[in-house]
């Protein structure tokens, strides 16, 4: 069949891209717009949002427990991941798909479910609410995330290179450090990012087990009722909206870095 | 003993695997399993202000089934509503993602991965603010209300785009399909192009090679899309709260209000353990509908 050209699909999935992207483009533009309310005529181009959102402190404090929580939570995850995707992809072993399914469930199964269970067990222990465990849940959904990108990562990866440096007369770990690593290293990183940006959007599990401790998003949940408020909150969002596709971007192009040229066409799994 | 121990080590592919996966294993069932469990024994308590009678009983079940008290009606109408709302969700988002993957996987030619890394970008960007974009889109003063009222194919606002269940289903369709175009592209890009070339020299048309070649050699790719838009759906909270009012409202608003405002714990430790077991009937269901329909085809 000859799929060269057909000028309706092509239309169609224009109409898909402006689809895809219009809705986030909105609150970057009305982050600058000289009023009060979200809505058409906008009025003027202001940077008073941003300001607003510069001084407000308790953002500030929302802030940090964001990224201290993202950074924890991608670390643990991007660990555990890397142990796991080192199991499936050197051994052969039983249970194999059972695992596998059970290291997915976190991510599969419906968020209120985790935040809500953790949220039970964590009182009825008797542990006070906070950042604690917001970072076991985010570890927790983030390590299927992971574990998919190192896999993908690590199919390709040659075993010669670690037996050839171990003939040569390198330890296990220096292999580790002056082989396995170096290679590895793009992907542990983009998968540090992606599981970063995971966390510090999360909202439902930061919401229950937050108490007075709260993340970014749960703090602008709370904004987010408040008309007046709504500004900065909108300004904050472009600022997000463009911090994290930096990220994300910066972290698609670390996965695909030294991949052989046919492998690069198969690293698409997330 | 020890013989099956030496076993064990024997085939120390077991071993190694295991010792490797055992902390992600252990996270699993610390983190998940276990709280899952805890959830489940709340489901069987009785909560009253702030005491807590833990003998078991099926009451909170009774109280959430029974339709003729207010919040039986209330819970299992949410519980219905959830479902049928993802199910729309599922369905539209696949079936308006399907052609985009097929597009890429069968007519771009070159970098095929930036294609799909540009749709998957707006998935990374926050939840919460793409669910509250639609807002500003659907909304009485709205993008789409404030056009039509200019242009003047409209005198008021359209007011059922916003607080409605057709805005939740909207927002989510946006919100998700980033989960449908990665297994439906990578299916479809796995096809076999020699098949179709057949279908073709054969004699069937381009409308009856998609249907009898190329739809059905992308069933896995629909099968995962279905699996993986629905059953996280089920229990979105951020969408129907945000652009759905009362109209819009799902099972999920209701449990976190009883972990919150209302402070039942028992009654909304059932009603999460009553959606999670609609979640696993139907992706058992799906399972085996698509298992019935692959040996058809």
């Amino acid at each position: 069949m000859n799929f060269t050209k057909n000028k309706m699909l092509y239309g169609y999935v224009i109409l898909y891209f402006t689809f895809l992207y219009v809705p986030v483009m909105f609150l970057p533009l009305f982050s600058f717009n000289d009023g009060m309310h979200m809505a058409f005529p906008i009025k003027g181009f202001t940077l008073d949002h941003y300001e607003e959102m510069w001084s407000a402190s308790k953002l500030h404090a929302a802030l940090w427990n964001s990224i201290y929580v993202g950074i924890t939570a991608s670390l643990s995850a991007t660990f555990l991941a890397f142990l796991a995707a080192k199991a499936f992809t050197k051994y052969k072993f039983r249970g194999q798909i059972f695992t596998y399914g059970a290291i997915l469930t976190p991510f599969l199964i419906p968020e209120i479910i985790l935040a809500v269970s953790l949220l039970v067990i964590w009182i009825n222990i008797g542990l006070p609410l906070g950042l604690t465990p917001i970072i076991i849940g985010h570890t927790l959904f983030c390590v299927p995330f992971c574990m998919i990108i190192l896999i993908s990562r690590m199919e390709g990866f040659d075993k010669n290179l670690e037996e050839a440096a171990r003939d040569l007369g390198e330890g296990v770990l220096g292999t580790f450090y002056r082989v396995t690593l170096p290679i590895l290293l793009p992907g542990l990183i983009a998968s540090f990012l992606l599981g970063f940006v995971l966390s510090f959007d999360e909202f439902l599990i930061a919401m229950f087990l937050a108490g007075s401790d709260q993340t970014l998003p749960v703090y602008m949940w709370g904004q987010l009722r408040f008309a007046r408020r709504l500004p900065h909150v909108l300004a904050l969002g472009a600022v997000i909206i463009v911090g994290t596709t930096l990220i994300v971007m910066l972290a698609y192009w670390l996965r695909n870095l030294g991949q052989p040229q046919e492998k690069k066409n198969l690293t698409i799994d997330i | 003993m020890f013989q099956v121990w030496q076993k064990f080590y024997a085939s120390s592919d077991n071993a190694k695997a295991y010792i490797l996966l055992s902390p992600a294993l252990i996270l699993v069932i610390l983190g998940m399993a276990v709280p899952v469990f805890a959830m489940f024994a709340m489901s069987f308590t009785t909560q009253a202000g702030f005491e807590i009678d833990y003998s078991p009983t099926f009451d909170r079940y009774r109280e959430f089934l029974d339709t003729g008290t207010r919040t039986g009606t209330i819970l299992t109408t949410l519980l219905s509503r959830s479902i049928t709302i993802s199910f729309l969700v599922t369905f539209f988002t696949i079936l308006t993602t399907y052609p985009v993957a097929y597009y890429v996987a069968f007519y771009v030619k070159k970098n095929k991965i930036l294609w799909i890394i540009l749709m998957t970008i707006p998935f990374w960007t926050s939840y919460l603010l793409r669910v509250f974009a639609w807002k500003l889109i659907l909304g009485n003063s709205g993008v789409i209300n404030a056009s039509l009222i200019s242009v003047g194919l409209t005198d008021e606002p359209l007011s059922y785009l916003m607080y409605s269940q057709l805005s939740v289903v909207i927002t989510l369709c946006h919100a998700w399909s980033a989960f449908a175009l990665l297994p439906l592209f990578v299916s479809l890009d796995k096809i076999d192009h020699s098949l179709i070339e057949a279908s073709r020299d054969l004699g069937c048309s381009k409308f009856e090679t998609f249907i009898r070649v190329t739809f059905p050699l992308s069933l896995p790719g629909v099968i995962g899309a279905i699996l993986i838009i629905f059953i996280p759906t089920v229990g979105d909270f951020v969408t129907p709260a945000l652009v759905g009012g009362t109209e819009g409202r799902m099972l999920s608003n209701m449990i976190q209000a009883y972990f919150g405002r209302v402070n039942n714990f028992s009654l909304g430790a059932a009603s999460a353990v009553i959606m999670l077991f609609s979640v696993i009937v139907v992706t058992i269901i799906v399972n085996f509908v698509t298992k019935r329909l692959t040996q058809r085809l």
